[in-house]
C-alpha cells in the first residue's frame, strides 16, 4: 500500500492545541519572540485617519493640496527634518523635529520635483512623520509621471521614487501604507480626488507599497466628493456567489449600485443570498458561452428597461486547475483560459458593441490579475498565463475605449482570506498570510473597495492601471 | 371595472430530489422559502411587497398551519406580504396559479406568487385516533381521578403512530391502485407507457442540457439538477422493471412509469400585464382561462385520476378552442397511463358522449406537442410543488415560441389530484 507523506510539523501545526497556542496571548508574544508580528487590525471602510494630515509640497507645488481642499481635509504644516530643526533628547543624541500627537498621514506633492538635491526635502519630511505616524497611517507620494518629462533628471527622479515609496512601505509598521501616484502635468485636482481619498481612507487597507497612474478627465466637485458614486448605476460582477465576487458586489451595493450578480447555474443557491440581501438581480450563466455577455446585456434591458445600460462589469469569476507543468495536460490548461481569459475577452466585445443593456460610454470595466501573473506561481502555469494576460488587455484596451469614455483596469490580490485559502494547511497559510509587509492576509473586502474605487466614476483618470491588493506581497512587483 | 390581464413573469423551483435524501432535514417551509428566495434573486423582489403569495403541501406539519406566510416572513420579500395557504393535493401548484390570476383579472392585487412544497423525507406522523382521544379527554378532565380514568384508556395499539395517508380515505385504495384500475378498464399497454416514461426522461435531460431550467431552477443544499431525471434510460431499461400496481396479466405500472416520491418545491411569478411592463418584467405567458373539474369516483365507479377529461371540454368550449388548438400540451405525468388513459377517453366516442355529455369525441392530439420538455416521470412530483414547476416551464416554452399561423402560441396545462379532482388551465404567449 502506498504510503502518504506526512509533515510532522504540519501534523503539530494543525492541532487544534497548537491553534489555541497561536491564538493564545502566550502564544502570540511566543511568536512576536519568533520574528512574527501579531497582525494589526486594519483600518478599513470610508474611515478617516484619526491624526491630522500633514501636506509637504515640495517647490510649492498646489495640485494636493487643491486636491485635498475639494474633499474638504484639513492639513497641518509639515515638519521638516534639517539640522537646525533637531534637538537634543534626553540621551543627548539630537532628535529630528516631531509632530504633536500621532499623525493621519503625510501626504507628498512632488509635482514640481526637478534635481537630485529635491530629494534632501523628500527624506527630511519623511523621518519625523514616520516617527509620528498612527497605526493604519498612510504615506502617499503624488509625482509626475517619468515619461512626462523631457529632461532626463527629473525623468529618473521620478523613477526612483518607486524604489523609495517601496521602501518606506516595507519600513511603515502597524498597519500603515506607503503609495506612489504617478500624475499626468494636465492632471487637475478633480481628477486626482478619488485617488487621494481611496488611499486616505480605510479601503485601500491592503494596498502597500504600490505605485499607479492618474492621467486626465474632467471630474465635477459633486462626482468627486460623494459617498454613494454607483446611485441609479447598474455594475455586473461574475462570481458574485461567494469569496471576493460576494464583497465586490456587497461593496458595489454599499456606494449605490445596483448589481446584476453573475454565477454559474450550480452555484445559484449562494448567489440568491448575496443578490437578496444587497436588493440586485441574480443571473445564473456559465460565462465561457459564446453568447453570454448577449445574456448579461438583455438582462439588463429586461429587468431594467430597454434603456438601461450597464455602467460597470467586474470580471472577478475565475477558476485554478493547478498542474506542475508536467503534469499538465490540455484539458487543465484550456478550461483555466478559458474562463479566466476568453470569456471576458468574448464578454467585453459583446458588451462594448453598442447594445440594450451594454456598457454605456463613460463606464468602466474591472479585470482581476493576480500575483501569480505578475510573478509567475509553481503549479500554476495557466493561472499565471491567464492573469499575466489582464495585465495585457488592461494595458491594450484602455487608449481603445478613451474615446468613449470607459475605464478598464484591474486588480491584482495577493493573499486574501477567503473560504478556498482557509483550505490551505496552518503552516503553509502562516507563511503566505506574514509574507509581505503588513504580516497579515488581506480581506475579500480589501480587493473589493479597490475595485470599487478603479471603477468609481470619479475615477475617470484612472485607466490602463493594475492595482495590486497584496500587502506588498514579497513576491512580484 | 378595467380589463386586468394576468401573465406569468417567470418562475423558480429548487431541484426535485429524492425522498429521504439531500432535503431529508429540510423541511416545506424550509424549501418553499428557498423557492421563494430565487425568485426574488431572479426578478430583484427582495424587499418588494407581492401583493399576494398563496400556496402549500400536501404532507404537513399540524405546526405548519400558516405554512406560506411563515415561508414569506423566512425570506427576502418584505414582510408586509400577505400570504394564504391553499391545498388542492397535486393540483395546489396550480389552483394556487389560477387564484393568484383570477385576484390579478380583478384587479386585486398586481403581482403575486402560487406554487408549493412537499417532502415526504418531512412527513408528519400523527399518533392513533385512540391515544389521541385519550390524551384530550385527560387534558379536558378537572380532577385528577377523571384525568387517570381518560389515561386507563389506551391500549398498546393505539402506540402505533400513523404514517401519512397516501390512500384515499374513502376507497381505502392508493392511487397507485386506483390508477391500476384504470390502467386495466382502458387497456393502456406497458409498452406505450415505458415509451411515455422515457420520452419524459429523454426530453427533461435534454432540456437540463441546453441550460433551459437555468432561469427555473435555483439549486438548493448542494443538489443543482433534479435527481430523477435519467439521460441513459432506455426502453429496455424500462422493460426489465418488475410492476408495482395491479395484479396479474393486467399489471403494467413499474417504477419505471409510475412517479416516485420526492422533495421539492415550486413557483409561479404572476403579475397584470401592465405592471409588468412597467416594472421591467417579462411577460411570457398570458392566463387565458382555468377549468377545475371532479369525479365520482367512490360510488359512481368513474376513474380517479381522470377529472381533467370532465375539465377540458368545459373549457374548450367556453373558450370556443378544440382539443387541438395547441402547440403544448402540459399533462401531468402521476403515472404514465393516466397520461394515455386521458388522452384515450377525450378521443372516446362512448366515454365522452355517455361521461362527458357531448355529441362525440374530442379526437386525438398530435403527440409531439405533449410535455416536450418533460415532465413528472423524470422530473419527480413533490405533490404541491408540481403546478408551480410546470406553469412557468409552459409560460416559457410558449414565450420562446411566440407566435403560430399568425396567432400567439397556446398551451394547455392539465393535472390531476387525489380526491378525484382535476385542476385545467389555458395559457398563450404574450
Amino acid at each position: 500500500m502506498p504510503r502518504k507523506k506526512v509533515d510532522p510539523l504540519e501534523v503539530l501545526a494543525t492541532t487544534p492545541l497548537a491553534k489555541a497556542v497561536a491564538s493564545s496571548s502566550i502564544g502570540k508574544s511566543v511568536a512576536t519572540k519568533l520574528g512574527v508580528p501579531p497582525a494589526v487590525e486594519l483600518r478599513r471602510g470610508r474611515n478617516n485617519p484619526r491624526g491630522a494630515i500633514s501636506l509637504a509640497a515640495l517647490s510649492n507645488a498646489t495640485l494636493v493640496g487643491s486636491t485635498l481642499a475639494l474633499l474638504g481635509r484639513d492639513t497641518i504644516n509639515v515638519k521638516v527634518d534639517t539640522p537646525d530643526a533637531r534637538t537634543l533628547g534626553d540621551s543627548g543624541r539630537p532628535v529630528p523635529p516631531g509632530y504633536e500627537g500621532r499623525l493621519g498621514a503625510l501626504v507628498l506633492d512632488l509635482t514640481e520635483l526637478r534635481a537630485v538635491k529635491d530629494l534632501e526635502y523628500v527624506r527630511g519630511v519623511l523621518r519625523p512623520a514616520i516617527r509620528s505616524l498612527e497605526r493604519s497611517g498612510r504615506v502617499i507620494f503624488v509625482a509626475r509621471a517619468p515619461e512626462s518629462y523631457d529632461e532626463l533628471e527629473p525623468r529618473v527622479l521620478a523613477q526612483g521614487l518607486d524604489g523609495l515609496n517601496r521602501t518606506v512601505a516595507k519600513e511603515l509598521r502597524g498597519g500603515a501604507t506607503s503609495n506612489l501616484i504617478w500624475v499626468d502635468p494636465e492632471t487637475t485636482p478633480g481628477g486626482l480626488a478619488s485617488t487621494l481619498r481611496f488611499l486616505l481612507e480605510g479601503r485601500s487597507a491592503y494596498v502597500d507599497g504600490q505605485s499607479w497612474r492618474v492621467g486626465v478627465a474632467e471630474v465635477s466637485d459633486d462626482v468627486a466628493t460623494t459617498d454613494r458614486p454607483y446611485a441609479g448605476k447598474i455594475v455586473a460582477v461574475t462570481g458574485a456567489a461567494r469569496g471576493i465576487g460576494a464583497a465586490i458586489a456587497r461593496t458595489f451595493a454599499r456606494d449605490g449600485a445596483t448589481v446584476v450578480g453573475v454565477d454559474v447555474p450550480a452555484s445559484g443557491e449562494a448567489l440568491a443570498k448575496v443578490v437578496n440581501e444587497i436588493h440586485g438581480t441574480a443571473l445564473q450563466l456559465d460565462i465561457t458561452l459564446p453568447d453570454a455577455g448577449e445574456r448579461i446585456a438583455a438582462h439588463v434591458a429586461e429587468r431594467y428597461g430597454e434603456d438601461a445600460r450597464l455602467y460597470g462589469i467586474v470580471h472577478n469569476a475565475g477558476i485554478t486547475r493547478d498542474r506542475m507543468l508536467v503534469n499538465l495536460d490540455e484539458k487543465g490548461w484550456d478550461a483555466v483560459l478559458q474562463v479566466n481569459l476568453m470569456a471576458q475577452l468574448r464578454m467585453n466585445e459583446l458588451l462594448l458593441d453598442g447594445r440594450p443593456g451594454g456598457l454605456a460610454d463613460g463606464g468602466s470595466i474591472v479585470g482581476i490579475s493576480s500575483t501569480s501573473g505578475i510573478a509567475g506561481n509553481k503549479g500554476q502555469a495557466n493561472y499565471a498565463t491567464s492573469k499575466a494576460a489582464i495585465v495585457g488587455l488592461v494595458r491594450a484596451m484602455a487608449p481603445q475605449l478613451a474615446d468613449r469614455g470607459i475605464t478598464i483596469n484591474a486588480v491584482g490580490p495577493g493573499f486574501i482570506e477567503t473560504e478556498m485559502t482557509a483550505a490551505i494547511p496552518y503552516l503553509q497559510r502562516q507563511i503566505f498570510q506574514r509574507s509581505n509587509s503588513l504580516a497579515q492576509g488581506g480581506k475579500p473586502v480589501d480587493v473589493a473597495e479597490t475595485i470599487a474605487y478603479l471603477a468609481d466614476p470619479a475615477s475617470a483618470a484612472v485607466t490602463g492601471q493594475v492595482v495590486r491588493v497584496c500587502g506588498q506581497a514579497l513576491v512580484g512587483q | 371595472m378595467t380589463d386586468h390581464t394576468a401573465v406569468v413573469v417567470g418562475g423558480n423551483r429548487i431541484p426535485f430530489a429524492r425522498s429521504h435524501g439531500a432535503y431529508r432535514q429540510a423541511s416545506n417551509i424550509d424549501m418553499l422559502t428557498a423557492a421563494l428566495d430565487g425568485l426574488a434573486a431572479r426578478f430583484g423582489l427582495a424587499g418588494h411587497r407581492v401583493g399576494e403569495v398563496v400556496g402549500g403541501a400536501v404532507l404537513k406539519h399540524s405546526r405548519d398551519f400558516n405554512l406560506t406566510r411563515e415561508a414569506v416572513l423566512g425570506s427576502s420579500l418584505d414582510a408586509h406580504t400577505p400570504a394564504c395557504e391553499l391545498q388542492q393535493a397535486c393540483a395546489t401548484g396550480l389552483e394556487a396559479t389560477i387564484y393568484v390570476s383570477n385576484k390579478i383579472r380583478l384587479g386585486q392585487i398586481a403581482d403575486g406568487i402560487a406554487g408549493g412544497a412537499d417532502s415526504v423525507s418531512d412527513a408528519p406522523m400523527a399518533i392513533s385516533d385512540g391515544l389521541r382521544h385519550a390524551l384530550i379527554r385527560a387534558s379536558a378532565a378537572k380532577t385528577l381521578p377523571a384525568r387517570l380514568q381518560a389515561l386507563s384508556s389506551i391500549r398498546p395499539g393505539h402506540l402505533v403512530p400513523d404514517p401519512p395517508g397516501i390512500t384515499e380515505p374513502r376507497t381505502g385504495l392508493s392511487m397507485g391502485e386506483h390508477q391500476a384500475l384504470t390502467t386495466t378498464r382502458w387497456g393502456i399497454s406497458r409498452t406505450d407507457q415505458d415509451e411515455l416514461a422515457l420520452s419524459s426522461h429523454l426530453n427533461l435531460a435534454r432540456a437540463w442540457s441546453e441550460g433551459f431550467f437555468d432561469d427555473l431552477v435555483t439549486p438548493y443544499l448542494g443538489v443543482t439538477k433534479d435527481q430523477g431525471v435519467r439521460a441513459d434510460t432506455t426502453m429496455e431499461k424500462l422493460s426489465k422493471l418488475k410492476p408495482v400496481f395491479g395484479r396479474g396479466e393486467g399489471a403494467t405500472m413499474t417504477a419505471g412509469n409510475s412517479t416516485g416520491f420526492f422533495d421539492g418545491a415550486a413557483v409561479a411569478y404572476l403579475a397584470e400585464a401592465d405592471y409588468a411592463a412597467e416594472h421591467h418584467l417579462p411577460a411570457l405567458a398570458r392566463i387565458v382561462d382555468a377549468e377545475v373539474a371532479a369525479v365520482d369516483y367512490t360510488l359512481g365507479g368513474e376513474d380517479l385520476l381522470l377529472a381533467p377529461t370532465y375539465a377540458i371540454p368545459r373549457l374548450l368550449e367556453r373558450n370556443g378552442l378544440s382539443w387541438q388548438d395547441f402547440d403544448y400540451y402540459e399533462i401531468h405525468e402521476a403515472f404514465a397511463a393516466t397520461v394515455l388513459a386521458t388522452l384515450d377517453a377525450l378521443s372516446d366516442e362512448t366515454y365522452c358522449r355517455s361521461k362527458l355529455g357531448l355529441s362525440g369525441d374530442l379526437g386525438e392530439i398530435d403527440r409531439s406537442r405533449l410535455n416536450v420538455n418533460g415532465s413528472s416521470l423524470a422530473a419527480g412530483h413533490p405533490f404541491a410543488a408540481t403546478g408551480g414547476r410546470i406553469v412557468p416551464t409552459l409560460a416559457k416554452l410558449l414565450h420562446q415560441r411566440g407566435s403560430v399561423d399568425g396567432r400567439p402560441a397556446r398551451g394547455i396545462v392539465s393535472v390531476c389530484a387525489a380526491g378525484g379532482q382535476g385542476a385545467v388551465a389555458i395559457l398563450e404567449a404574450c
